[in-house]
Formats: structure tokens, C-alpha cells, sequence
């Protein structure tokens, strides 16, 4: 289905200006903070100082007592009888009997003013008994760790493990003993990553309005506004379809806008204050004390690799902690593990489990960086020690079209080996590389991802044509949604508008995640570009006086399919839109589905470091990102989406973690201390886009978001062992890290 | 506590509004003059999205009082087009596909022009250098510097 040829396409493929540019550079566009309305109140919440801790009481009088602070809710204030990942939700939106983790929140406070809800917030007394506690997931898996939630493991979980596991998952293929004896050797190692925070710039914001009634109104700044609202009024007990969800701007989600937070709450306090609305902002400590780190990871990994560079078998053990509640990536972090190899034998096996620390939310390519760290800095040990081309026993080994994939299903068409072509052809690869210096190189994947999707489309009146989509714009979307319905009905791509419409106007739509928005809303944009096409064809036919089959469209209008079909001139969508009153009445197109046909996207990655000896420091000195794209719709969005992607999973690499004390209090709470890289940190990214159509797609896009957060964890982890000779298993490689591993390895 | 009048200029605008002395500027700005296309990110100086111009110097307004404001020229991202005529930045940031999300754009966008004021010709680390504390997490900063890098040619007449 796919079109085979770029050439015959005149809009896909080009670089127009975003429609919401405009906005965005002149500080019109609106956010979730953007927002204000007559009567508003502003929310603030009191959060536990503890990393866990029974509620003994909470006192709101002093607050209450203040003048213009208009409504206090606690637990107390929500439904009971949740249960699984419903309670989860609201578990986390306010604690119960217990908060888990430092920063959970306990109450929450509505005033006049922000000045005073926070003043009030600081009057809400709260009587905590502290328990025992644990942040690391080792620790939290050790026969005497203190047990977080008693029953919350599911049937998964086999009999002896600590109850803080509560999802087990194994699986594998092939003969493991048989591989590893083929092997010419055998290697082992553990490797870890640390919690990194998604690092949104915007943080959360809403507006929410409920009254007495149960209806309600929010504004948010969020990924998906379906799943606010599904979440929201499932933690509150209330009907879905009574709240009105209507999506900001947002300003970087990341996988971390995908779920709610404080959101239920402006809807209680709102309730309570006669249904004024209520205004949350979070400040940043907040967002990085309560709000969706991804999960850290403890993994070993075991390779067999014969001289030549053949892998014969690996195993995959996986420990991920996602908070206080099950939910951490370990799943897909395996089926990640070793999707870019064709291996005989693979076992895999992981542990989910509970720790005092906030609930881990989506991060791009949940799981997939963890995986790509452990094995492919194991690959790479490998060849090191058997002196082979890394890029070559990629090659080699590579999974291809097809066939069974790591984790099972079949893979369709990919392109691993194109990509891998294109990176052995690079410039940046010949580059001489001098004292000090190290070059490291990766590969990564993510499946991609249809879910729900639900888009309509209507015909104006002079030609030009709206399209309604329900998943919010992060990176450019309403250009590409644009340039696909424009190409689809032969219209110039400043004749179309998209808008991105509330909970009300369409069906459900899943978020802007798994990379599914180019994929998803562009294949459905595309089927109601059809849909619609064919009611204008059958408008012409009738009013031709002949069958809407023998009525062609191109160019952006209608003509007789052929010398049979009868000598009319075409009639364009301009005429069409113009009569459509009295041909019929309206004309819109629309589709709803889960649209099957997704394209998996692998990447590879280049970098070059250079290790200062004195100070341990790691400068990126170039940084290649090279990934199957399947086609880019717009060019200049998918080379922003690897950048970004390679820049996060570079301060992965080398800054970024989550860091608590013995108290377990996050001790990193501002982005001076959770250092994100900032632009002198960085080279130029470089990018190859390889296009291997996805022929699920019209226009054979696969999704592109996720992928390139992968490889750079491993990429600069190779790098930097090119360049010291010094292998750092665990993440954060910073720089007295580094250094002191330098020395014990002179002193070795 | 009792609200402190303040008189300034805002985009060549004289404006008033009342300030509680622990409102930040940025605060003024979004919520008493509903100038919200300045943002907030952190509100502790780290991300630099609260960027405007004070008597032609870059500050992070989330750093300077409300009631510091008075009778000064303050420079935003509303006054940055001039009749409806984008600077050549806004321009050059639409060009290049210099923002994802946008929500760091105000900011970089007033910090570079801060930084064309004093250096034309910056280099590349130069650009780099300047906007370090601009943070932005979706574009990895490449189409970033390259967008100032051409703006600011352009504006020499270079390009
Ligand atoms: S909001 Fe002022 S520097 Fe971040
Ligand atoms: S474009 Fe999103 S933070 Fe810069």
C-alpha cells in the first residue's frame, strides 16, 4: 500500500512552515499555565517529607481559618473501592493510610491566590509515624527489605520472592546450554542505570472546573487528554463522558504527560468550592519529586559470541524499580533487549519491583535504553576482545524482515541492515581520532504503536478543509497531519487547517505516545481524506448525471474517470465546497479504528568522546544518529526527534540521576542539580535518515520519537571505554566517577 | 500584606499594576499583565524560559521582584515582532525547525537577540555559550544555534 517512489508525492518529503510557528514564536501559543477564567481559585498541595510513612492526622483548620482559602481535600474527600491500576491512579493522586515516597501527596488546598494557597498549604498539619524505608531495587528485593504494599504482587510472581516483586516475567526460545557451549567465549556482567526524569520544560498544569452535578471542565497540558479524562473521573467515581478534557498546548511530555497526577485533584477542590474553577501549576521540585521518573535498572547479561563474531546465545536478567507501585518497563525493556540480533538461544527474565520512590511514568522508548545499555555495552566488550569491527558482527547478527523476531512475532518489512549500511558508509566514521579520544557505536529499537484513533475532516465552503485530530502537537504533528491530507486530496498544504479538538468532538483517541502520532492520526487522516473524496466524487457524478465509479479525483478535483465516463470539466474542491449546500448538505470525511500495519524503526548510533585525564569530564566531540524512518513526512521534524532523542539519552549517559539520601528525600530536586545538558555541552547532532517504507502506512511511515533515546547510553558508554580502555557498567558516567575508575585502573 | 503600586514600561508600553512584594517579575508579567508568553519553567534561574530584557540586560524575570520593576524598560517576547513584522530570529526559528514543543522558544528567542545586540557575529561556541542557560529538552539545541546562526548573518547583510 505504501507508494513505492518519492517522486510521485509533491507535499510528503518537503519542509514547510508549521501552522502553530506563528504562535509559538511570538508567545501567543497558549499552555497549561496560560489559562485563567473569572472565579479562579488556585490549588496547591501538601506533600510528604517521607520517603514512607503512616498518616497518622491531618489538621486543616489553621488553613481553613485563613481568609480566601475556599477548600481542603484530602483521601478522605475520594471514592473507595478501587482497585488495581484504578487504585494505583489514586493511590498515587493523594495517599491514603501511607505515603510511599518523598513528595507523595497528602492534601491539597484551593485560595484566592497562589501566594495564599501556598501559605495555606504550609498551615495543613500532618502527623506522619515514619517507617522503614527503600530506594534502590537490589535493596528492595533482599529477603529482609521492608515490604512497601502487602498483595500487591500478581499471580505472576513465583512463591519465595519478597513481596515487594510483583510482576515476573520470563520467556525465550531455542537450546541455552547448546548456544553458550557453541560459543568460543562466554561473558557475564552486570550493568545499572539510574532513575532519569523526562525533563519536560513546562511543568504540569490545569485548570479544573466541577460542580455539584458531576460536570466538569478541564484545561491541561497533557499527551493524550482521553486518558485524563478516563483516569480523572475514574479516581473520582464519575461518568467519563461528564468531563470535558480540552488539551493546551504542551510543552514537552515525553511519554511523562501520558498519565494524571495532580489533575484530580483541581476537580475536588473545585467540587468542594462551589464549582469555582481551580487552577494547579506544579513547581519544579514538584514535577521531580512527584511526577514520572522512569524506572532504575539493575541487569545481567550473558553473551556467547564465537571468533568470527557470531552470537549464539544470550540470557537477559532484568531487576527495574518503578516506585511504589508495579508498572516499571521491565516487560518491554526484554523484548528490547535483544531485538536487533538474530540469536539460536535467548532466555529472558525480569523482575518488577516496589520501591519508596515516586511511580515511574512512560519515558520515550520505555525500557528500550535500560535493555540497550546491558547489551549492546556487552556486544561491544565483546568485539572488543576478540578485536572484531562492532559494526560488523552487527551486521552479521543482524534480525531481519520477517522473520521471528527476539520477543517472539514476526518482524514485517525492516530496515536494520539499511540503516547499518547507511552508518558504515558515514563520513564520520573515518574521521582520525586523537589522544584521549574514543568512538562508540550502538544500535536501538522500538516497536511503534496504532491504539485508538478517532479523526474527521469537513469541506468549507471555498475549498479549504479543517481536520479534527486528538492528539496534541509536542514536535511538529499538525504540519505533517496537514501535509498528509493535503497530499491525499491534491490541495496545496496551506489550504488545510488541524486542529487539535476536545474530549467532545471526536472518539477516543489514544495520546501522542509510542511514537504512534505520524503513524496513527496520519493513517486515519488519510482514510478520512478518502472517506471524503469519495462523497465529493459522488457529489460530481450526480451532478454529471453519471456513477460515482466512473468519477476520478486528482489534482483537487473531480474529473470523468475516462472517455467512457462522458466530456465534463473537472469540478475542483472550491466548486464542490461552493454547491455542497445544494447537492446534499455538508461534506466531511472521518475514521475511527486501531490501525494496524506498525512499522518497527531500529537506529545506530556514532559518538566520539574525548575523556579530559585530569578532571574525568566526557565532552561529545561528533554524534552520528542514523534511523529508519520509513518515510519522513517532514524532514526537518524527524531529524528534530533524533537529535532530541540522542541528546536526552546523552545526559542519561552522563549526568542524569535520581539521587536520595539515607532518608530517602530526593536530594536533586531543581535542574541545578538535576543537570539536563545544555547546549555548550553538545556538538552538532548529525542525522541519516534511511527511508525503508512501512507498507502498513499510505505513505509508509513507521514512527520515529522513540528509538533514537536507545542507543546513546550504550554509544558513549563504548566511547568512553575506546578512550580510557575503562568500562563503566553503571550510569551515570560522570566525571568523578570516571575518574576515580581511571585511577583504580592504574593502580590495578 | 499590603500591595505595592509599580509603574514601568513594558514593550515601549507605560503600564501599572500592583505587586505583592513576594511576586516575582515573572509573576507581574503573566498574572497582572497577562503578558503569559513569557514562561516558567523552574522559577530557581536554571532554564532560563522566564528570559526577558530589563533596561536592555538579560535577566530570568523569575529572579527579579515585581516591585524592582519600577520605571524600567522591559523587553518581552510580545513586543519582539514589530508591527506585525517577525524579527528576523522568529523568522529563522520557524525556517529551521528551531522549536519542537516551543515552550523554551520565548526565552531563547529574547536571549538571542540579547546576544546579537552585543556580538553580531558570534561563532558557534560563541551561540553555544550564550544560551546555556536556556535549557530545551526537545531539540538537542542543533537547529537551535543554527537558526540564530543564520538570523544573525541575515541581519549583517551576510546571507
Ligand atoms: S523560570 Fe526563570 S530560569 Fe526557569
Ligand atoms: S522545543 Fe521543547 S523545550 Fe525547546
Amino acid at each position: 500500500m505504501a507508494k513505492d517512489t518519492a517522486n510521485e508525492l509533491r507535499i510528503v518529503g518537503t519542509r514547510p512552515d508549521r501552522p502553530d510557528g506563528l504562535d509559538k514564536v511570538t508567545g501567543r501559543a497558549r499552555y497549561g499555565a496560560d489559562i485563567s477564567a473569572a472565579g479562579l481559585l488556585h490549588g496547591a498541595v501538601v506533600r510528604s517529607p517521607h520517603a514512607h510513612a503512616r498518616i497518622v492526622k491531618i489538621d486543616a483548620s489553621k488553613a481553613l481559618a485563613l481568609s480566601g482559602v475556599k477548600a481542603v481535600v484530602t483521601r478522605a474527600d475520594f471514592p473507595t473501592g478501587l482497585t488495581g491500576e484504578a487504585w494505583d491512579l489514586q493511590e498515587n493522586t493523594m495517599a491514603g493510610e501511607r505515603a510511599l515516597y518523598d513528595g507523595h501527596a497528602v492534601a491539597a488546598v484551593a485560595a484566592t491566590s497562589a501566594q495564599l494557597a501556598r501559605d495555606a498549604a504550609k498551615l495543613i498539619e500532618v502527623e506522619y509515624e515514619i517507617l522503614p524505608h527503600v530506594t534502590d531495587v537490589d535493596a528492595a528485593m533482599a529477603p529482609d527489605a521492608p515490604i512497601i504494599r502487602e498483595g500487591a504482587a500478581d499471580h505472576s510472581v513465583p512463591e519465595g520472592l519478597h513481596p515487594n516483586v510483583v510482576r515476573y516475567i520470563e520467556f525465550g526460545h531455542g537450546d541455552l546450554e547448546a548456544g553458550f557451549a557453541q560459543a568460543d567465549i562466554v561473558r557475564e556482567h552486570q550493568y545499572k542505570t539510574e532513575a532519569a526524569h523526562q525533563g519536560y520544560i513546562e511543568p504540569h498544569a490545569c485548570m479544573g472546573q466541577m460542580g455539584a452535578d458531576g460536570k466538569g471542565e478541564m484545561w491541561v497540558c497533557t499527551q493524550g487528554h482521553w486518558f485524563i479524562r478516563k483516569m480523572c473521573t475514574q479516581v473520582l467515581g464519575l461518568d467519563a463522558s461528564q468531563l470535558r478534557v480540552t488539551p493546551s498546548e504542551i510543552g514537552g511530555g515525553f511519554g511523562g504527560k501520558t498519565t494524571i497526577f495532580m489533575e484530580p485533584l483541581s476537580l475536588a477542590l473545585s467540587r468542594k468550592a462551589g464549582g469555582r474553577p481551580v487552577k494547579i501549576v506544579m513547581s519544579r521540585s514538584e514535577v521531580l519529586r512527584a511526577t514520572g521518573p522512569t524506572a532504575s535498572a539493575s541487569m545481567d547479561v550473558k553473551i556467547g559470541m564465537t571468533k568470527d563474531g557470531k552470537i549464539t546465545a544470550g540470557s537477559a536478567t532484568f531487576r527495574m524499580q518503578g516506585g511504589a507501585f508495579a508498572g516499571a518497563p521491565v516487560d518491554m525493556a526484554l523484548y528490547c533487549a535483544f531485538a536487533a540480533y538474530k540469536v539460536p538461544a535467548l532466555q529472558h527474565v525480569g523482575y518488577d519491583v516496589l520501591a519508596n520512590r515516586p511511580k515511574a511514568a512512560a519515558y520515550r522508548a520505555p525500557g528500550s535504553p535500560m535493555a540497550a545499555f546491558a547489551v549492546e555495552s556487552l556486544v561491544d566488550e565483546m568485539c572488543t576482545e576478540l578485536g572484531l569491527d562492532p559494526l560488523e558482527v552487527r551486521v552479521k547478527n543482524a534480525a531481519q524482515s520477517h522473520e521471528t523476531s527476539s520477543f517472539g512475532p514476526k518482524f514485517g518489512v525492516i530496515g536494520l541492515n539499511e540503516t547499518l549500511a547507511a552508518t558504515q558508509a558515514h563520513p564520520n566514521l573515518s574521521v582520525p581520532l586523537g589522544p584521549n579520544q574514543g568512538r562508540g557505536i550502538a544500535s536501538g529499537f522500538w516497536f511503534n504503536h496504532g491504539g485508538d484513533t478517532s479523526v474527521s475532516m469537513a469541506l468549507g465552503e471555498d475549498g479549504t478543509v479543517t481536520v479534527s485530530i486528538g492528539t496534541p502537537d509536542i514536535g511538529g504533528s499538525r504540519a505533517s497531519m496537514a501535509m498528509m491530507a493535503a497530499e491525499t486530496l491534491q490541495i496545496p498544504y496551506d489550504n488545510v487547517r488541524v486542529n487539535i479538538v476536545e474530549t467532545g468532538a471526536l472518539g477516543v483517541n489514544e495520546p501522542t505516545h509510542g511514537s504512534r502520532a505520524t503513524f496513527a492520526t496520519g493513517k486515519a487522516t488519510v482514510e478520512a481524506a478518502q472517506s471524503m473524496i469519495v462523497e465529493m466524487c459522488k457529489r460530481a457524478a450526480a451532478k454529471w448525471g453519471i456513477e460515482p465509479e466512473a468519477v476520478e479525483w486528482r489534482d483537487g478535483a473531480a474529473h470523468p474517470a475516462g472517455p467512457n465516463a462522458g466530456e465534463y470539466p473537472p469540478m475542483t474542491i472550491g466548486e464542490i465546497g461552493a454547491a455542497m449546500s445544494n447537492t446534499g448538505g455538508p461534506i466531511a470525511g472521518h475514521h475511527e479504528s486501531v490501525p494496524a500495519g506498525v512499522g518497527e524503526s531500529f537506529g545506530t548510533h556514532v559518538v566520539d568522546v574525548e575523556v579530559d585525564p585530569e578532571t574525568g569530564r566526557t565532552t561529545i566531540l561528533r554524534y552520528l544518529v542514523v534511523q529508519d524512518a520509513g518515510r519522513a513526512i517532514h524532514p526537518a521534524y524527524v531529524e528534530g526527534q533524533y537529535q532530541g532523542g540522542a541528546v536526552q539519552g546523552i545526559g542519561w549517559a552522563l549526568n542524569e540521576e535520581y539521587v536520595y539520601d539515607d532518608m530517602g528525600r530526593l536530594q536533586n530536586p531543581v535542574f541545578l542539580d538535576y543537570r539536563v545538558p545544555v547546549a555548550s555541552d553538545l556538538p552538532m547532532i548529525d542525522t541519516v535518515i534511511v527511508e525503508v517504507p512501512n507498507p502498513g502506512h499510505p505513505y509508509g511511515v513507521r514512527g520515529v520519537g522513540e528509538t533514537g533515546i536507545a542507543p546513546p547510553l550504550p554509544a558513549v558508554a563504548n566511547a568512553v571505554a575506546a578512550a580510557t580502555g575503562v568500562r563503566m557498567r553503571h550510569l551515570p558516567i560522570t566525571p568523578s566517577k570516571l575518574l576515580s575508575a581511571i585511577k583504580a585502573s592504574k593502580n590495578g | 500584606m499590603s500591595k505595592i503600586h509599580i509603574t514601568t514600561k513594558v514593550n515601549g508600553e507605560e503600564v501599572e499594576f500592583l505587586a505583592d512584594p513576594r511576586d516575582t517579575l515573572l509573576d507581574c508579567l503573566r498574572d497582572q499583565l497577562e503578558l503569559t508568553g513569557t514562561k516558567e519553567g523552574c522559577s530557581t534561574g536554571d532554564c532560563g524560559a522566564c528570559s526577558v530584557t530589563v533596561d536592555g540586560t538579560l535577566v530570568c524575570s523569575c529572579l527579579m521582584l515585581g516591585v524592582e520593576a519600577q520605571d524600567k524598560q522591559i523587553e518581552t517576547i510580545e513586543g519582539m515582532a514589530e508591527d506585525g513584522e517577525l524579527h528576523p530570529l522568529q523568522r529563522k526559528f520557524i525556517e529551521h525547525a528551531a522549536l519542537q514543543c516551543g515552550f523554551c522558544t520565548p526565552g531563547i528567542l529574547v536571549a538571542a537577540k540579547a546576544l546579537l545586540a552585543k556580538n553580531p557575529d558570534p561563532n558557534e561556541t560563541e551561540v553555544r555559550y550564550w544560551l546555556a542557560g536556556n535549557l530545551c529538552r526537545c531539540t538537542g539545541y542543533d537547529k537551535i544555534i543554527r537558526a540564530v546562526m543564520d538570523a544573525a548573518a541575515e541581519m549583517r547583510g551576510a546571507a
